[in-house]
């Protein structure tokens, strides 16, 4: 089966100043430096990783809403068509996009029935009796209220406001959803209510998700496959519940690791430092500098996404080494 | 707990004005805290759980009337006068935030921010100032220290910045930390170090600790006891590992049951049906009444007093739920 959305080699770098007055240089930020995955029809792709590794750059390439500098993104098999050409809008109703931060999503001088119909309006679909009575449906399976049509932004609590663009994102009936932290903003209790409809919804229509979060337990719940980036590349790739039960790339045993749990205590690996810049990524294996087993051939050459016995890809020189297991 | 608490909150109470309307943010709040203990603060936006340690220490604005009592060392601090809060504030107890580039002055370096700390409470002429600035910064685990000194707070990063907030909350050695979220807005790799040097600093110098976290994670694996608030009450309070283990009222148990796990097999999150209350429209008799799936009309009236259901373990819940049992397995909750 082809995938819904695939992503072959993406690059996106962007040319940055670096230090300041006289001594201001120029510099390649490799936000997203040979990224590729599939996602198929109705299955969720996880994407996690710390501030700085690309991943939002990531979701943004999925929609083709800035172009790749090298690589392509292909939809259903096709090259994805260039940000505001006709081809590419009539595309868009099919890819959408949720952000983190709702309030700053919506116009909050429009009621929210307003705001969820405006895309069948920007594409043209059905009368006007039309778009309401799909904006009350619409609404009504996101878990709003008929009657909160009229309500403004401002009025509905935080999660309201997410199931509102929730509700925006899914009336022209995409097919694929890029959730960019959609939940971050939001308290713990409701953050529950929102990954559970993102499930339902998902099992009732068949939406496949590329799910971007740093939180790797909301990850986990949603995913069925996760993909952890690094400075810009992927370096492991695979089953959800697999790659965090056994994580196999020392970045990956680092973040699973860091996260804190109420229950079992596990192994910490404690990482030094902070992320390098993706202005300045170190050569070799760019999570060389933080890596407790690196050694000379880390810092030199780049390792590539390699397939393991048990399905998963990794890009680590030493995962095979069955010592690493026992240092940590 | 036996011993003296180095602080007491006795029925504490925040109001806000907002025109003719009165807000309650915090209801009748009690905590106790033992010297070197480390206390979790867990709770949702609008729980209450900043504005009680802010109002303890005299750093609301001037709309909100707080009453009630907070003693430390037995001294009240509740309608203290100024001179003697700033007493207080920084060299007896020190408060970190959330962003700590927004608690750093921008145009000032670093070394020059710690030294006024360090001038401040502890009086320190101009030399053993740059000598203890030097020494902080060592032992917070900032690699280079005398050149970070001249640094600017925009030339480091979130996690370095956090760092050298906790420097200068150590500069008066504080008896007790206030931690508001200290490392919400950082990555998980960094948290984990700040959470580790937190600790280190707590081994070597006895410092008691608040920690206000809305993580469960983050509160369970660095603090001896927690306290849960719920729209300005205190809901349950008990040591960790007993309120992970066995949470007794409703509130906390559906927060643990909403968090998804990292290992294990994948199950439905239980989710807390509606919304926190506004605190301009708080329901009467128990706050969480509206959402809670074990509620009766005696819930919806009348509110329901503290009391201890276990040794340390108090809640407050008319339904005495037993323990082991939880709220969200009645039918009722899977709606």
């Amino acid at each position: 089966m082809s995938p819904l959305l695939e992503a072959v080699d993406l690059h996106r770098h962007y040319s940055v100043r670096t230090g300041g007055g006289l001594f201001a240089g120029k510099a390649v930020l490799r936000a997203v430096d040979g990224v590729s995955f599939r996602i198929r029809a109705g299955q969720t792709l996880g994407l996690v990783g710390e501030s700085g590794c690309g991943k939002s750059t990531t979701g943004k390439l999925a929609l083709g809403l800035i172009p790749p500098s090298s690589g392509e993104m292909r939809y259903d098999g096709e090259r994805m068509p260039a940000a505001g050409s006709p081809a590419w809008r009539a595309l868009r109703r099919r890819l959408q996009m949720v952000y983190q931060d709702p309030l700053g999503a919506l116009d909050r001088r429009l009621p929210i029935g307003t705001q969820i119909a405006e895309p069948l309006v920007i594409h043209g679909i059905g009368a006007v009796s039309e778009r309401r009575d799909r904006a009350l449906s619409i609404m009504e399976s996101v878990g709003l209220q008929r009657h909160q049509f009229g309500r403004y932004p401002h009025e509905l609590s935080g999660g309201q406001r997410q199931r509102v663009v929730l509700a925006r994102a899914l009336i022209t009936e995409p097919r694929l959803l890029v959730c960019d932290e959609p939940i971050s903003a939001l308290d713990v209790s409701i953050q529950a209510q929102v990954v559970n409809l993102l499930l339902d919804l998902q099992e009732r229509l068949g939406i496949a998700y590329l799910f971007i979060s740093h939180d790797l337990r909301i990850v986990r719940q949603v995913s069925h496959d996760v993909a952890v980036m690094y400075l810009g590349r992927i370096v492991e790739r695979g089953d959800a519940e697999n790659v965090f039960a056994r994580p196999a790339h020392p970045y990956t045993r680092a973040l699973v690791s860091a996260i804190p749990t109420v229950g079992d205590k596990r192994e910490r690996i404690l990482l030094g430092g902070d992320p390098p810049s993706p202005a300045n990524v170190p050569p070799g294996c760019s999570f060389h500098t933080r890596c407790p087993f690196a050694t000379a051939q880390c810092r030199s050459e780049i390792p590539t996404l390699q397939p393991q016995d048990d399905g998963r890809e990794v890009a680590c020189h030493r995962v095979r080494e069955t010592a690493l297991r026992l240092v940590a | 707990m036996v011993s003296a608490p180095l602080i007491a909150i006795e029925d504490l109470t925040v109001d806000f004005a907002n025109g003719p309307h009165v807000s309650r943010a915090v209801d009748g709040i009690a905590l106790q805290l033992a010297p070197a203990e480390a206390l979790g603060i867990v709770g949702e936006s609008g729980s209450g759980k900043s504005v009680t340690w802010l109002a303890a220490l005299g750093l609301l604005p001037g709309k909100a009337a707080v009453r009630g009592s907070v003693r430390l060392d037995g001294r009240e601090l509740v309608g203290a006068p100024p001179r003697e809060l700033e007493a207080v504030r920084g060299k007896r107890i020190a408060m970190i935030f959330q962003d700590p580039s927004s608690c750093l002055n921008p145009v000032h370096r670093i070394g020059w921010q710690l030294g006024e700390a360090l001038r401040l409470h502890r009086g320190l002429d101009r030399r053993a100032a740059d000598a203890e600035a030097l020494r902080l910064l060592d032992q917070v685990g900032i690699a280079d220290a005398r050149r970070r000194l001249g640094d600017y707070p925009h030339q480091l990063s979130g996690g370095l910045n956090q760092r050298v907030m906790i420097a200068m909350a150590l500069a008066g050695q504080p008896d007790l930390l206030v931690a508001d979220e200290p490392t919400t807005a950082l990555d998980a790799t960094i948290q984990a170090q700040i959470l580790d040097l937190l600790r280190a600093v707590r081994r070597d110098t006895g410092m008691a600790m608040v920690l206000i976290s809305h993580d469960l994670g983050v509160v369970a694996e660095n603090v001896d006891r927690v306290a849960v608030m719920y729209a300005g009450r205190l809901v349950e309070e008990a040591p960790g590992q007993e309120l992970f283990a066995r949470p007794r009222h409703p509130y906390t148990q559906g927060l643990l049951a909403a968090l998804p796990e990292l290992t294990g097999r994948r199950r439905r999150l239980a989710a807390i049906p509606g919304t926190v209350p506004e605190p301009g429209s708080l329901p009467a008799g128990c706050r969480f009444a509206p959402r809670c799936p074990a509620a009766d009309h005696r819930c919806a009236i009348e509110a329901p007093p503290i009391q201890s259901v276990a040794v340390h373990h108090r809640t407050n819940c008319h339904r005495q739920i037993e323990p082991g049992f939880s709220v969200w397995s009645l039918p009722k909750a899977a709606e």
